[in-house]
């Protein structure tokens, strides 16, 4: 027995030696997720017992009187469906427009030869450290005076401003500088040789991108696509500003409602969640794919 | 093929940006019958006497100042801690990323609730100190308003940049690591000799990013204080939006932003100076 004992302690202190480690990263993670647990328990939760639960653990669990009642209210109060099928509807119109517009760009930068590719490259580069909050207020002006053709009947007229209107969530965000760096980069690592060999037997560059490049960018059409979702659905500032008709108006802008007249937590909670919800369950689907495409943006050197 | 992409890099990004410089000299209002006129440097002269519009330059300071280094350095922590293989690798990692994914809209409505006066926060505070310690009303108190937003921005973004930091940890080789092991090194020296310097390009990165995230603040702003108490906590960017899109005085709001782009273009460029290749 006693020649035993140095052997299980010398098996056990590695275990022993991680434990504080493994505390540590338990902490943190209750520190990083508790805001989001208890948005989500707190939904379903009246706003009495919210209030009720708050000095005590029972604050992050679901017990208690728990219902979808502030979820039901929620749909009485606005056009929560609306406002998710808006958000929805513009988001997945920016990224696959983003998707076509900037790898068609970085097709013609990275694979095509013509002068001044190189100049334009850099200074789409170079546009990444502008944020947009320094030219969105111009913007607003500027997009009020953008013309646009509209059918009317049989007849096409020529309108003038871009507020409240959908297209005014979606253009100007399409073209993305660091969607085409994404790309760009992507498709220099596909050998050049199979433009050479489509060429030769006959195939147009459009042909190309389209049967050679883009089936073999899968992982950078992900990136892209994640890229765009996450500051679509997320848009708050832009939208707040060029769209004031309710019926138009995405789920982040939606919030200010429940902030008029009497506030109920509970069904603000509930919407919270509604928003946050599907966002979450994509990122723990695709959680792999997400955090790449955040680290792909920082190994930029 | 790249023409789609450039004309709408054109018309939303160039002629909004060129925009901005031309509005800011100019009596521009957002609807207006009469046409912009040139003002000269008028706008400018009323910002430098506009007393709040002087303490959001302050605010976006302070606020840079602190998130800057606190965000880059806790994400840095939090990289080393899930870096390399153990149980549960991929667990933390997506739990740190939680508030990331979430909307700055979202977290900010949650943590408004959790800094109320009888919030939660409190709620905390009251219990560890049995009683002894009263939390003050974290939003509405001028002197712990900024504050409040800082600690929620870091918590946010944290794990943003830790996978960036990550990222730059993958590409470090490993018989680095090897060879310091073998040399038997403590960890300490370890991290300042191999870790450190192996980590410079993702550290500007992660220094340019965050100042720029940190100097647009705005979210968190109109969403859980609207400048104020007192204001204590209006920025740049709030004041820019407040005068150009609530009172419509797209001259005057233009002239906000070309003051802040210029910050933000003399801020990156300082810290890509002092975060240069030295050798």
């Amino acid at each position: 027995m006693a020649t035993r004992s140095p052997q299980s302690a010398a098996r056990l202190s590695p275990v022993l030696r991680r434990l504080p480690v493994y505390a540590l990263r338990a902490l943190l993670a209750l520190f990083f997720a508790f805001p989001v647990v208890f948005m989500l328990v707190s939904s379903l939760k009246p706003d009495q017992q919210i209030f009720g639960d708050l000095g005590s653990p029972r604050a992050f669990l679901p017990v208690g009187s728990l219902s979808l009642e502030n979820y039901t209210a929620v749909f009485d109060r606005v056009p929560a469906v609306r406002f998710l099928l808006n958000s929805l509807g513009v988001s997945v119109i920016t990224i696959v427009l983003g998707i076509l517009v900037n790898s068609l760009a970085a097709f013609a930068l990275s694979r095509m030869r013509w002068p001044g590719r190189k100049v334009l490259l850099t200074v789409i580069i170079a546009t990444l450290i502008v944020p947009f909050e320094t030219f969105a207020l111009p913007m607003v002006w500027w997009v009020n005076k953008l013309p646009w053709l509209e059918l009317n009947g049989f007849s096409l007229t020529l309108t003038e401003g871009w507020l409240d209107t959908y297209r005014v969530q979606i253009l100007p965000f399409v073209a993305n500088a660091f969607s085409i760096f994404l790309f760009h980069q992507y498709f220099q690592s596909i050998p050049k040789e199979l433009d050479e060999a489509a060429l030769i037997d006959g195939a147009g560059w459009f042909g190309i991108y389209r049967r050679i490049v883009m089936p073999l960018s899968g992982p950078a059409i992900a990136t892209a696509a994640i890229l765009t979702f996450l500051p679509a659905w997320n848009s708050y500032l832009w939208p707040l500003m060029v769209v004031q008709d309710e019926e138009l108006r995405p789920v982040m802008v939606g919030i200010q409602y429940f902030f008029q007249l009497n506030v109920s937590w509970g069904q603000i909670m509930a919407y919270s969640s509604m928003i946050t919800v599907p966002v979450l369950a994509l990122f723990l689907a695709f959680q792999r794919s997400f955090i790449n495409s955040i680290a792909s943006s920082g190994v930029k050197g | 093929m790249a023409s789609p992409a450039v004309l709408l890099l054109l018309v939303f990004f160039v002629i909004p940006v060129v925009l901005a410089f031309g509005l800011a000299f100019t009596s521009a209002r957002l609807v207006s019958p009469t046409p912009p006129r040139f003002v000269g440097l008028r706008n400018f002269a009323m910002l430098a006497e506009d007393p709040v519009f002087l303490r959001s330059v302050l605010n976006t300071f302070a606020f840079a100042a602190v998130v800057v280094p606190v965000q880059a350095g806790l994400a840095l922590g939090l990289a080393l801690l899930v870096n390399g293989r153990f149980r549960g690798t991929n667990f933390f990692r997506t739990v740190y990323f939680i508030p990331v994914v979430t909307s700055m809209v979202v977290v900010s409505i949650v943590w408004t609730f959790l800094y109320q006066k009888d919030g939660l926060l409190n709620r905390i505070i009251d219990a560890v100190t049995f009683g002894l310690v009263q939390g003050p009303d974290w939003l509405n108190d001028p002197s712990t308003s900024l504050a409040a937003i800082i600690f929620m921005s870091v918590w946010q973004g944290a794990g943003f940049h830790m996978i960036i930091w990550l990222a730059g940890l993958q590409t470090i080789p490993a018989d680095l690591y090897e060879a310091a092991s073998i040399d038997g090194v403590s960890r300490w020296t370890r991290f300042r000799f191999v870790t450190w310097p192996g980590l410079r390009a993702t550290r500007t990165f992660v220094l340019i990013t965050i100042t720029i995230s940190a100097f647009s603040l705005f979210t968190q702003v109109n969403v859980m204080t609207q400048g104020g108490p007192l204001d204590s906590t209006t920025t740049l960017v709030y004041q820019a939006v407040r005068s150009g899109y609530q009172q419509q005085q797209t001259a005057y709001a233009s002239a906000i932003s070309l003051v802040f782009f210029v910050l933000v273009l003399i801020v990156s460029l300082v810290q890509r100076y002092l975060t240069r290749e030295k050798d």
